[in-house]
C-alpha cells in the first residue's frame, strides 16, 4: 500500500491532550473529533489539509492519556499516516486499532520539512521524500496489520476475518 | 541469536523461533483479565464485533474490584454488566465480592499465571505479573474486546533494560524500597516502551510478594512490562498453586540489552515518593517531620500478607497517634483470612487501624478512604498523582508498609527506628 500526500510538520511530545483536547471528548465520532483535531496548536487543521495528507513529527508522539479520540481525531481529519521519531506505546497500538497506520524514522522526521510532498510504502517501510528523491527506510509493517489498517480498524478486521485472522498461528 | 527472557516469551506466543526489538508480532494470549472499570468498555467493542462465544471461558479473568462492594449506582451497574457477561459465557475466573480481592494479588495467589505466560490484561499495572517470569503488559478496551473474542493480539518487541541489584540491605529496606529508588534514577519515562529485567544477588533473596511490588511499578517507568527470572522462589510459590507445567525463560548470555544498570544497594535507605511524582523520590532521613492525616496500607503493590505481617510488628503493643487515621485493606480474603488465624488483623485493630474489604479501596481515590482538600496521606500505593486519592489540592506520599506503619504511629513520616 502505497501512501503519498504532503507533508505536516510537528515537534516533540505531541500529547494527547494537543491531538484532541478533552473538552471535546464527549463524542466519539470521528467527524466531529476531526473538526477540533490540533484545535489549540494549529486550529483549523481539518481545512488546511486535503485528504491523504501525511503528520511527520519528532519524539513521543501520542504521550499522555491513553484515550482513544486522539487517532480517532487524526484519521478523521484525512491524514493518512503518520511518521514519527517515536510513538507514545499505548498511542502506537490504538492508531493501528482504529485504522490510522503510523510509521518510526528518525531520519525521515528530521529531514522532511513542512509541505514536501512524501511517499510512504508501508510494505516495504519506504519513505520518499519526492520534491528532494531522498528515500528513508522504516520498519516495514507486517502484512497482518496492513490488513487492520485496510480493514478499517481492529474491530472490522476480525469481524472480516472471523476469529482465526489475526496474526499468531 | 542470544535473546532476552522477555523476547523469548514473546517469540514463543508468536510461534517464531526468534524475535527482536522493534519487531510487530501477532500472539496467543494465555489469560486476559479485565476488571470492574475496564471490562464494559471491552464487553461493548466484544459485542460490536458480533455475536460470537468467548475465545475460552478458562482463560479470561473478571475481577470486581475497584469499586465494590459497590460505593454508589453506576458502579454497581458496571459491576453488574460485567457479572452478567460472565455468567452469560461462563467464565470460569470470576470472583465475586467474598471470595475476590485486588485483580493482581488475585491472579498469582490462584494460579492463574506461571513463568512463561503471556497475560494482558485491560490495568496497567497487569505488569505485576512479570514477578512470575511470565510477560504481561496492560492494554485499552479496544485490545481487550478483541482478544476476548479471538484470544490474540499483537505486540511491538520492546527492547529490555536489565537493573542489577548487587550487595546487601539496610534495616527495613524492601522491595518497595528498591523499586523507588529505581523510579528516582530512572524518572517516570525512562522505561518509555521498554521491558524492564530486574536481576542481581538481592533479587533473588526476595521473597514473592517484594518481587510483586517491583515488577507492579515498572509501569510507573513507562515500561511496558516489568520481569524477574523464574527461581527456586518462583516455583514453589507456582508449584502450590497451579497444575501446569512451567515454562521458565531466562536470558541468554550476550542477549541484547538497550542500557544495563548496576544499582549497588548497600546504602539505600527507606525511600519515600513525595507529590506528585513515583519518581520524586528522598531517602528517608532527608525528608523532614511531614504531619500525616492519614495512612493506607494496602493495594496491589503492597496488600500481600507480608505486608500486613511487617505492619503488625511494628504496630505491636503501639498506638495509632492521634489524629491519624490507618486504613488497612488486605490484597484479598485469603489474605484475609490468613492474616485473622495469625494474629495480625488483632494486632492491628488493636493499634487502632480499621480493616477495609479487600478491593482497590483508596488507591485510585475510588472509595473507603477519600482526601479532603488540603489533607496528606503517606500510602504504600503506586501512585501519587495530584488528586489520585481525593481532593486535588491533597497530598499523597508513597513508601513501604514499614514506613507507613512506623509513620501512623508518630503521626508523621518516620521510620521504625525512629519509634
Ligand atoms: S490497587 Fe490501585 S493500582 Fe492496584 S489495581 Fe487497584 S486501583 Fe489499580
Amino acid at each position: 500500500m502505497r501512501l503519498q500526500g504532503k507533508a505536516w510538520k510537528f515537534g516533540d511530545n505531541v500529547n494527547t491532550d494537543l491531538i484532541i483536547p478533552a473538552r471535546y471528548l464527549n463524542s466519539s465520532d470521528k467527524d466531529e473529533l476531526a473538526r477540533h483535531c490540533f484545535a489549540d496548536v494549529r486550529p483549523g487543521f481539518v481545512e488546511m489539509i486535503s485528504p491523504g495528507d501525511i503528520i511527520v513529527a519528532g519524539n513521543n508522539f501520542g504521550s499522555g492519556s491513553s484515550r482513544e479520540h486522539a487517532p480517532l481525531a487524526i484519521k478523521g481529519a484525512g491524514i493518512s499516516v503518520l511518521v514519527a521519531q517515536s510513538f507514545a506505546r499505548i498511542f502506537y497500538r490504538n492508531a493501528f486499532n482504529i485504522g490510522l497506520p503510523i510509521m518510526e524514522s528518525k531520519e525521515a522526521a528530521q529531514s522532511i520539512d513542512e509541505g514536501s510532498l512524501v511517499s510512504v510504502d508501508l510494505a516495504t517501510g519506504e519513505i520518499v521524500n519526492m520534491n528532494t528523491g531522498q528515500q528513508f527506510f522504516a520498519k516495514p509493517v507486517p502484512r497482518f496489520m496492513r490488513e487492520i489498517v485496510d480493514a478499517g480498524g481492529l474491530v472490522e478486521y476480525v469481524r472480516k476475518k472471523g476469529l482465526t485472522g489475526l496474526g499468531a498461528s | 541469536m542470544p535473546m532476552t527472557m522477555t523476547e523469548k516469551i514473546l517469540a514463543q506466543h508468536a510461534s517464531r523461533t526468534d524475535v527482536s526489538p522493534g519487531d510487530l508480532i501477532g500472539v496467543k494470549v494465555d489469560l486476559a483479565m479485565a476488571n470492574d472499570i475496564t471490562a464494559p468498555l471491552a464487553i461493548a467493542v466484544f459485542n460490536e464485533i458480533g455475536k460470537q462465544p468467548v475465545f475460552d471461558p478458562n482463560r479470561i479473568a473478571l475481577i470486581p474490584d475497584h469499586f465494590v462492594p459497590n460505593k454508589d449506582i453506576e458502579s454497581a451497574a458496571q459491576a453488574k454488566l460485567m457479572r452478567e457477561f460472565a455468567n452469560h459465557h461462563q467464565i470460569h475466573h470470576y470472583y465475586e465480592v467474598g471470595q475476590s480481592g485486588i485483580e493482581h494479588v488475585l491472579l498469582p495467589e490462584k494460579g492463574l499465571v506461571i513463568p512463561g505466560d503471556l497475560v494482558i490484561g485491560a490495568d496497567s499495572h497487569t505488569c505485576t505479573y512479570g514477578a512470575l517470569g511470565a510477560f504481561s503488559t496492560g492494554v485499552g478496551s479496544t485490545d481487550l474486546g478483541v482478544i476476548l473474542a479471538t484470544g490474540k493480539t499483537w505486540l511491538k518487541v520492546p527492547p529490555t533494560i536489565k537493573i542489577e541489584y548487587e550487595g546487601s540491605l539496610l534495616p527495613w529496606v524492601r522491595g518497595k524500597d528498591l523499586i523507588l529508588y529505581t523510579l528516582g534514577t530512572l524518572g517516570v519515562d525512562g522505561a518509555n516502551y521498554c521491558a524492564l529485567e530486574f536481576s542481581g544477588s538481592v533479587i533473588k533473596e526476595l521473597p514473592m510478594a517484594q518481587r510483586f511490588t517491583m515488577t507492579n511499578m515498572a509501569i510507573e517507568a513507562g515500561a511496558k512490562n516489568g520481569i524477574i527470572e523464574p527461581d527456586e522462589v518462583t516455583l514453589a510459590f507456582v508449584a502450590e498453586r497451579s497444575h501446569r507445567t512451567p515454562l521458565v525463560c531466562t536470558s541468554d548470555p550476550g542477549a541484547d540489552y538497550e542500557k544495563v544498570i548496576k544499582i549497588v544497594v548497600d546504602t539505600i535507605e527507606p525511600q519515600i515518593a513525595l507529590p506528585h511524582s513515583p519518581a520524586n523520590v528522598r531517602p528517608l532521613s532527608k525528608v523532614p517531620h511531614i504531619s500525616l492525616d492519614q495512612v493506607f496500607i494496602g493495594s496491589c503493590t503492597n496488600g500481600y500478607l507480608e505486608d500486613l505481617r511487617e505492619a503488625a510488628t511494628i504496630l505491636k503493643g503501639r498506638k495509632v497517634a492521634k489524629g491519624i487515621r490507618l486504613i488497612v485493606i488486605p490484597g484479598s480474603q485469603l489474605i484475609y483470612s490468613e492474616a485473622i488465624e495469625q494474629g495480625i488483623i488483632k494486632t492491628l485493630i488493636d493499634a487502632g487501624a480499621v480493616i477495609g474489604p479487600p478491593c482497590c479501596g483508596p488507591c485510585l481515590g475510588g472509595h473507603l478512604g477519600i482526601l479532603a482538600e488540603g489533607e496528606r496521606a503517606l500510602s504504600t500505593s503506586n501512585r501519587n498523582f495530584v488528586g489520585r486519592m481525593g481532593h486535588p489540592k491533597s497530598e499523597v506520599y508513597l513508601a513501604s508498609p514499614a514506613i507507613a506503619s512506623a509513620s501512623a504511629v508518630a503521626g508523621y513520616i518516620a521510620g521504625p527506628g525512629e519509634l
